[in-house]
């Protein structure tokens, strides 16, 4: 293998990029450089633009802006394979192999081995997998089929695939995510020995310890920015929080004061296995209580579970003292619990319907008379939330799909504070919303719980935590980790719970 | 062509046009010209002008055909068809399909004879008949929604096993001896006219099934749960209860349609009805409802069945042999589920929306 003497140019870099999606700005003016022979952490905040620069390197998605460089030549990635023949290799979380095939077959799918009269070569496409394997240093039967391979296996064997196309950039996106101890060293030990080899791994990780572990220098992302780039050696983990969340609370949380009233929902010792465990908490009527954490914490699944979308297997729900059958949306409801969740497009809106039908399904019965529903009143119905809410549309006859993410948001909200709840619970509110639009339902909540709803609201966007928020949860691999008061929630003391941290004061 | 050209309406977004009026506007009163218009761009209004244009066509080349009485005939023979594609249409608009309909209705008619044989009065054997059509159609029911299998899976399997079972319980016998005061009354007419009151009874209940599907709020979550059933389970609807429920009707109807069927032709017969669960898909997607559900109207569905009775009926009487006429009831049936996705492909390629994120 070749070394690259030190002043080589970067195996990879990105020079100014930016991306948007609609006007939602996911990355603005990125410029990160990978050099051969490190390892390099990736940090940020949910949101904070991650996923997208992965998908920029791996030739998803094309920068709108600024360009992708491949040992100091510039690329157009137009699409992944353009990307693989570069050499860049993408590892996410959840390897996607084709479980019906063998490991081998895996690996070289699409480039198997051809023998005379284009047959597959199976002799020698076991034998290139149990060279990758041994030089990664694993015992992987190349044989047996990938279904039942756990996913640390799985993902070594996306591995072996990278480097069976001679891939010298590595991007890692939370590969230790699912992984427990052993398999976390075992990960690590092969990156190293990928470092060494002189490849560069892009590793992405919300666990500052494996950061500081494992990886030569990191740089931090915050909002779709690049906020900055240090050996590892140079910061403590005190300073990587405060450059993932140093910004200001802005004014954009018009937060009213409203002294809480009854209790309306009580959670207790909520558990489905593998999922949540002994989740309890309570929310009382004028109340916004932020479920906090990571991505994958369990957030979603737990208020799903609340609402009766999923089942739980131990615990209690209970809404104004009444304790609601397990399983069951539509005794939610009649409870007064409104669920606007975290898919629009799949789980909050039929899609190909029109906007008054979207708007009124919830209370397809209480807008009927004698069991028939009028065309006029549904119109009507939905006129009036249109207004309320201020929607910006064409016709309310026309689909859904005709209107902007926070217009279909606007329809979701509609749809659901149309059934006036007691408890309103809204799952990532403002995902993939204009400022503006964002604003506008920060003010809405603000208003309900002020008339004495109470609002359970599951965010990743800690200033919306933080800003909204009389209480916070924090949740972190299933569990609350903690609880805090509105005066004692900051970025900080909510990270240090969410990534596990316990015990540290902000 | 650039990307915002022409035509408003189809310009308006990535939306695919023609979707969003076509699902209820049947019996509403609009609001004047534009939602006329719409109306006529439906798949139902275009499958009403084809069913004109064929019972024109067939009037003036075939012999025969425009007479009151080749009109009743015409009914008694969609009769079966036009009573099961009512709960059909509301089973493919959740996205799902029974294809064990058909031999339901033979077990049912099977069973008849077999009871009528066995020294039953018809007063009691046609109430069991329909009570045995709804355990049919609870069991795939339960298989779709409680398994969670394909209804395609499920209702393939019991269109086998119903037919089967009609072969044990009735062998290849044929029994032929009910009353006439049964048989003829089936087909009677209604006073003065070529009209058989069967196709009164078809009327109520076609209206009925109309106002469920396009009025209630029962339709309306039939729709969604086509459309998006995640969404739907979301918004507080039981998807599986109501599916249950549909399958339930579906063999109820069924089985009628199969009590019907015995005493109409005079005989019980295993295989009566054979392979027709093919002509009423074929007349519910021929109707403009989309085999991948959420979208149709029963308007174009009893259109449909009248479409492929007439076309039926007009080969029969222009001596046809019955083997044709099966070839052109497969041959509807592909081309109603091909034609409207190529013109939705069509359309869809005419105006770019922005390129893909």
């Amino acid at each position: 293998m070749d070394r690259h003497p030190p002043p080589a140019p970067p195996l990879l870099s990105l020079a100014g990029v930016s991306k948007s999606f609609g006007t939602v700005h996911a990355l603005q003016d990125v410029s990160l450089e990978l050099r051969a022979g490190e390892i390099h952490a990736l940090c940020g905040e949910n949101g904070a633009g991650k996923s997208t620069l992965v998908k920029v390197i791996a030739g998803v998605h094309r920068p709108d802006t600024g360009h992708v460089e491949v040992g100091g030549r510039p690329t157009a990635f137009g699409a992944p394979a353009d990307a693989q023949r570069a050499g860049v290799a993408v590892i996410y979380q959840e390897p996607t192999l084709f479980p019906d095939l063998s490991v081998a077959e895996n690996i070289f799918m699409g480039r198997q081995p051809l023998r005379r009269g284009r047959r597959i070569d199976r002799r020698a496409m076991r034998e290139a997998a149990e060279g990758l394997f041994a030089r990664l240093g694993v015992h992987i039967d190349p044989d047996r089929p990938a279904r039942g391979l756990s996913i640390a296996d799985q993902q070594l064997v996306e591995i072996a695939k990278a480097m069976s196309f001679d891939a010298h950039v590595l991007v890692m996106d939370e590969p230790t995510a699912a992984l427990s101890g052993v398999e976390v060293e075992r990960l690590f030990a092969v990156a190293r020995s990928l470092r060494d080899g002189g490849a560069a791994v892009l590793f992405i990780s919300h666990r500052f310890d494996e950061v500081f572990q494992l990886c030569d220098r990191v740089t931090v992302m915050r909002d779709g920015g690049y906020v900055s780039t240090d050996p590892v050696a140079e910061l403590t983990v005190d300073d990587l929080v405060h450059r993932m969340v140093g910004r200001e609370v802005s004014a954009l949380f018009p937060k009213q004061e409203v002294a809480p009233g009854e209790t309306v929902l009580e959670v207790e010792g909520l558990g489905r296995a593998g999922v949540f465990a002994d989740v309890g908490f309570s929310v009382r009527a004028g109340e916004i209580v932020a479920l906090a954490g990571l991505v994958g914490a369990g957030r979603s699944e737990v208020v799903r579970a609340v609402f009766g979308v999923d089942r739980h297997e131990s615990g209690t729900v209970r809404v104004a003292g009444t304790t609601l059958p397990n399983g069951r949306p539509a005794a939610a409801m009649a409870a007064g619990v409104a669920l606007v969740p975290e898919d629009r497009r799949q789980q909050g809106l039929v899609m190909e319907m029109s906007i008054e039908r979207n708007a009124t399904l919830t209370r397809r019965w209480s807008l009927s008379r004698l069991g028939l529903l009028r065309r006029r009143d549904e119109q009507r119905a939905a006129a009036a939330w249109a207004e309320r809410l201020q929607l910006k549309a064409g016709r309310l006859s026309d689909a859904v799909t005709t209107l902007s993410g926070g217009n279909q948001q606007k329809v979701v909200l509609a749809k659901w504070l149309a059934t006036e709840p007691q408890l309103l619970i809204v799952d990532e509110p403002t995902r993939g919303i204009d400022v503006g639009t964002k604003a506008e339902v920060h003010r809405l909540l603000s208003e309900l719980a002020g008339r004495g709803i109470a609002v359970l609201m599951v965010s990743s966007e800690l200033p919306e935590v933080l800003g909204m928020a009389d209480r916070v949860l924090v949740m972190h691999e299933g569990r609350i980790t903690a609880e805090l008061a509105r005066g004692e929630a900051t970025e900080e003391s909510v990270m240090y719970a969410a990534t596990g941290q316990e015990g540290r004061a902000a | 062509m650039g990307p915002e050209v022409d035509d408003p309406t189809t310009s308006a977004a990535a939306a695919p046009p023609e979707r969003p009026a076509p699902t209820a506007r049947v019996g509403a009163v609009g609001s004047a010209g534009s939602a006329l218009r719409s109306l006529l761009r439906t798949r139902e209004a275009s499958i009403v002008g084809v069913l004109v244009a064929s019972v024109l066509g067939a009037s003036l080349m075939v012999d025969g055909f425009a007479t009151g009485r080749n009109a009743g005939f015409l009914i008694l023979d969609v009769t079966a068809i036009a009573l099961i594609a009512l709960p059909m249409t509301l089973v493919i608009i959740t996205g799902e399909i029974d294809l064990s309909v058909a031999s339901t209705l033979g077990l049912t008619s099977a069973v008849m004879g077999q009871l009528w044989v066995a020294g039953l009065p018809l007063e009691a054997i046609v109430p069991l008949c329909v009570l045995l059509g709804s355990a049919l159609g609870a069991l795939n029911g339960l298989l779709v929604t409680v398994a969670g299998l394909p209804s395609l899976a499920v209702t393939i399997g019991s269109m086998a096993m119903y037919r089967g079972l009609a072969y044990v319980v009735l062998g290849d016998r044929a029994v032929a001896d009910f009353p006439f005061s049964w048989t003829g009354g089936a087909t009677a007419r209604l006073p003065g006219t070529d009209v058989p009151w069967i196709a009164l009874l078809i009327a109520v209940l076609a209206v009925v099934f109309g106002i469920l599907l396009h009025a209630t709020p029962v339709g309306r979550s039939l729709y969604a749960i086509g459309s998006n059933d995640e969404a739907t389970r979301f918004s507080g609807i039981s998807v599986r209860w109501t599916k249950l429920w549909l399958f339930v009707v579906s063999g109820t109807v069924a089985a009628g349609a199969g009590v019907f069927w015995t005493l109409q032709y005079g005989s019980a017969r295993a295989d009566n009805a054979f392979g027709l669960e093919l002509s009423v898909v074929a007349a519910v997607l021929l109707g403009g409802v989309s085999i991948f559900g959420g979208r149709g109207a029963l308007v174009g569905v009893l259109a449909g069945v009248l479409l492929l009775g007439t076309i039926r009926n007009a080969l029969m009487l222009a001596d046809v042999s019955s083997d044709v006429l099966d070839i052109v009831t497969g041959l509807l049936l592909v081309v109603s589920v091909v034609l409207p996705t190529t013109l939705a492909r069509v359309r869809e390629r005419r105006p770019r929306p922005a390129p893909p994120s």
